[in-house]
């Protein structure tokens, strides 16, 4: 390999980038716009979700767990039921997308054991909104349940058993604020990162054949190897470019905690880039056309990255089917670390599991990369 | 560079290549040796590119072999490729990078010494006359200046072959002679070219010429020689209604063939003495007049109509 051919390339590849306004855009502007519209727009948080409230009860403590709900602003009465007909009709027309259901001696109950169980019934047409719902629900819960538990210690001195009715799900337990944001963000880092870094390799190799560059350049003694690496490397850096872009607006603009350590980050990143580089690369290998190519590598990046990488729907969650899928689905691996970084502030060797898939992907996308492209017309 | 005159620059042997059910190229063989200016001459679809293009090593033969100065091209096409230049028929450098920056590229792969790539570059570009579009980007040159470009790039290191596929066309004439000067000047430092060309006079200054047709080479020798293969006599006749009198002469007995050249046309005949009485008697009859009928030298045009049996278009 001849070192100054590849920063031959390199360096022509850097021009090329920097006069195209289409690669242009791709490289700066769309993480910005994606940062906002993913970050933003896509909020899902949700407030004033319709709640029916079903007291059986009606007494002071039971009043005082449905003002926990609503407090917040996360859920707003929207009907007081009389009866369990009632509720089934208010669901089914749509009329609250979660109920609770207070049973008659709640209140006797709390007092003689120290727990007393309610019931949330949710309408999960809409999985998303359950999932949050779900989430802010249970930390409600959690609360009241923190609270009473230390009011009958200090009356009786013992915990009340069993502790809590709640079973706090792992995957939200590290996002203490229930602040989905908190939860989607360091997932939009992957989708931009997937979806830049794809597009922009993908039109590399096409934009040769497609402006009648290759067959000069291939007539020359430059390998396919130096072809490669010297391609890459602009969109290499733009790639680690737009991850610190997406870092800093993430910490400083949407207040994400980031509690892990740089490094960590900047190795998993650097396997991510291999990874969705190496893919854009394969693609442009292939199709001889500049559309064609980003078209493709923009379905095989943003239909897994946003479906299967749990970034929005907890892979947990998924039918076990499809959570057999997902095991092939890069990105989520990606989402996964970074998530872990991010709100846990976890290491390297805490990673080892999903650092092991996207190791894997590398390996495979390096070699199937260095053996795409052939100097040759036919 | 080999000092060696006699030795082979480039061996071409039973070259063949088909797609589907197009034999491109058949069964050609030439070689070419330093100095030569080996020209490829053969109307739209006769296989120049395509022997061009396997020369090159961009395409690989379905038989036959190609050794560039002893580098057998299929075998070692990195170590043929650094010996040879090719210009492809359609503009190949980058539009989007300066005349300045394209040369610098291709002198970077094929690893110029940084001083001599500056010296030969401000060579050329004087030689072509374009030392003061250096910063201007190659897609805003006109034809005439690209292919100039596209020369320079492929002379920035010092190739033994050098692959020219229509470099002059569509390029106007003054270009055209610095063109040639440069190629001549690169004969003289025992380059070995081989060029495609569908210009008749350019063909006439090649050293050597293969003319080409339906994939076969039909003759390859010097011009000189090659008029000298053509059968039968050339006249000339002028006219002010060339085409009136070739439908008058074409297919009369003892003439061989007929072109069009401008104003006059070219006749074959098989023997002048006989035949240019009777075509007087002919045009006279016609109520042409009396034409000025003249012997004529046999440019390579009227060779390639007299060999492939066809006149010209038009
Ligand atoms: N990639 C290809 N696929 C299919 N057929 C091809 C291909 N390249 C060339 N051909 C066919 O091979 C024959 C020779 O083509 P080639 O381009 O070598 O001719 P040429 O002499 O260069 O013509 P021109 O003067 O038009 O450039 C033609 O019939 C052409 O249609
Ligand atoms: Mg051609």
């Amino acid at each position: 390999m001849n070192i100054r051919r590849v920063f031959a390339m390199a360096f022509k590849e850097t021009l090329q980038v920097w006069r195209d306004p289409r690669s242009l855009a791709i490289a700066l502007l769309m993480p910005v716009m994606q940062m906002v519209m993913l970050g933003y727009g896509v909020s899902l948080d949700i407030k004033h979700v319709p709640l029916c409230v079903y007291d059986q009860e009606n007494s002071q403590e039971s009043r005082a767990i449905v003002e926990r709900f609503t407090a917040p602003g996360w859920f707003s009465i929207s009907q007081t039921l009389v009866s369990e007909a009632d509720l089934r009709n208010a669901m089914d027309r749509g009329e609250c997308s979660m109920a609770i259901v207070i049973p008659v001696d709640f209140s006797r109950t709390l007092a003689t054991t120290g727990s007393a169980p309610i019931q949330a019934i949710f309408d999960a047409t809409d999985v998303n909104t359950t999932n949050i719902a779900l989430g802010y629900a249970q930390g409600t819960v959690a609360q009241a349940n923190a609270q009473t538990s230390a009011q009958w210690k200090a009356a009786h001195g013992v915990h009340p058993s069993p502790v809590g009715q709640v079973d706090v799900e792992p995957s939200t337990w590290f996002n203490e604020t229930l602040d989905s944001r908190n939860f989607i963000i360091p997932g939009v880092v992957a989708v931009i990162l997937a979806l830049v870094g794809a597009q922009l390799t993908s039109l590399t190799i096409s934009r040769e054949w497609e402006r009648g560059t290759m067959e000069q350049l291939i007539s020359t003694p430059v390998t396919a190897l130096e072809v490669m690496l010297g391609k890459l490397m602009p969109y290499f850096l733009i790639g680690l470019l737009d991850a610190a872009f997406c870092l800093v607006s993430a910490v400083y603009w949407f207040d994400v905690p980031f509690r892990g350590s740089l490094g960590t980050l900047f190795v998993t990143t650097v396997l991510f880039l291999i990874v969705v580089l190496g893919i854009g690369y394969l693609i442009s290998v292939r199709i001889r056309s500049q559309l064609g190519a980003s078209q493709i590598a923009l379905l095989v990046t943003m239909l897994p990255t946003t479906l299967l990488s749990g970034y929005t729907f907890p892979i947990e969650q998924m039918p076990a089917p499809i959570q057999a899928i997902t095991l092939i689905v890069y990105p989520r691996y990606y989402v996964t670390i970074l998530r872990a970084i991010f709100l846990k502030g976890s290491s390297l060797p805490d990673l080892w599991a999903p650092l092991l898939g996207l190791f894997i992907f590398a390996l495979i996308i390096i070699w199937l990369a260095t053996r795409a492209f052939h100097k040759r017309l036919d | 560079m080999s000092g060696n005159p006699i030795e082979v620059a480039v061996r071409v042997q039973g070259l063949s290549k088909n797609f589907g059910t197009v034999q491109a190229v058949r069964n050609v063989n030439f070689s070419v040796s330093p100095g030569d200016i080996f020209g490829l001459v053969g109307p739209d679809g006769a296989g120049k590119t395509t022997i061009m293009r396997m020369l090159a090593g961009v395409l690989s033969p379905d038989a036959g072999s190609i050794a560039v100065d002893g580098v057998d091209v299929s075998a070692n096409p990195e170590q043929a490729k650094l010996r040879l230049s090719y210009m492809p028929q359609r503009f190949g450098l980058y539009e989007d990078l300066t005349v300045a920056e394209n040369i610098f590229f291709y002198g970077e792969l094929f690893s110029v010494p940084r001083t001599e790539r500056i010296a030969r570059s401000k060579e050329l570009l004087e030689a072509a006359g374009l030392q003061a579009f250096r910063r201007r980007l190659a897609g805003q040159l006109s034809g005439g200046m690209k292919q100039k470009l596209g020369l320079i790039c492929a002379l920035i290191h010092t190739p033994q072959v050098l692959l020219l596929d229509e470099p002059t066309t569509g390029v106007d004439p003054v270009s055209r002679r610095d063109f040639w000067a440069i190629l001549y000047d690169l004969r003289e430092r025992g380059v070995a070219i081989v060029l495609s060309t569908a210009y008749m006079d350019e063909a006439e200054r090649c050293t050597r010429l293969a003319l080409l047709h339906t994939g076969e080479i039909r003759l390859c020798d010097t011009p000189a020689r090659i008029k000298e293969a053509m059968p039968g006599t050339l006249l000339a006749i002028s006219s002010a209604h060339p085409r009136f009198l070739r439908e008058i002469i074409a297919g009369k007995p003892g003439v061989l063939g007929t072109l069009l050249m401008g104003d006059r046309i070219h006749v074959r005949v098989d023997d002048p003495a006989r035949r240019i009485p009777e075509l007087q008697i002919l045009l006279a009859d016609q109520g042409v007049g009396i034409a000025d009928i003249v012997r004529a030298e046999p440019g390579i045009e009227d060779v390639f109509v007299a060999l492939l049996g066809q006149g010209n278009k038009s």
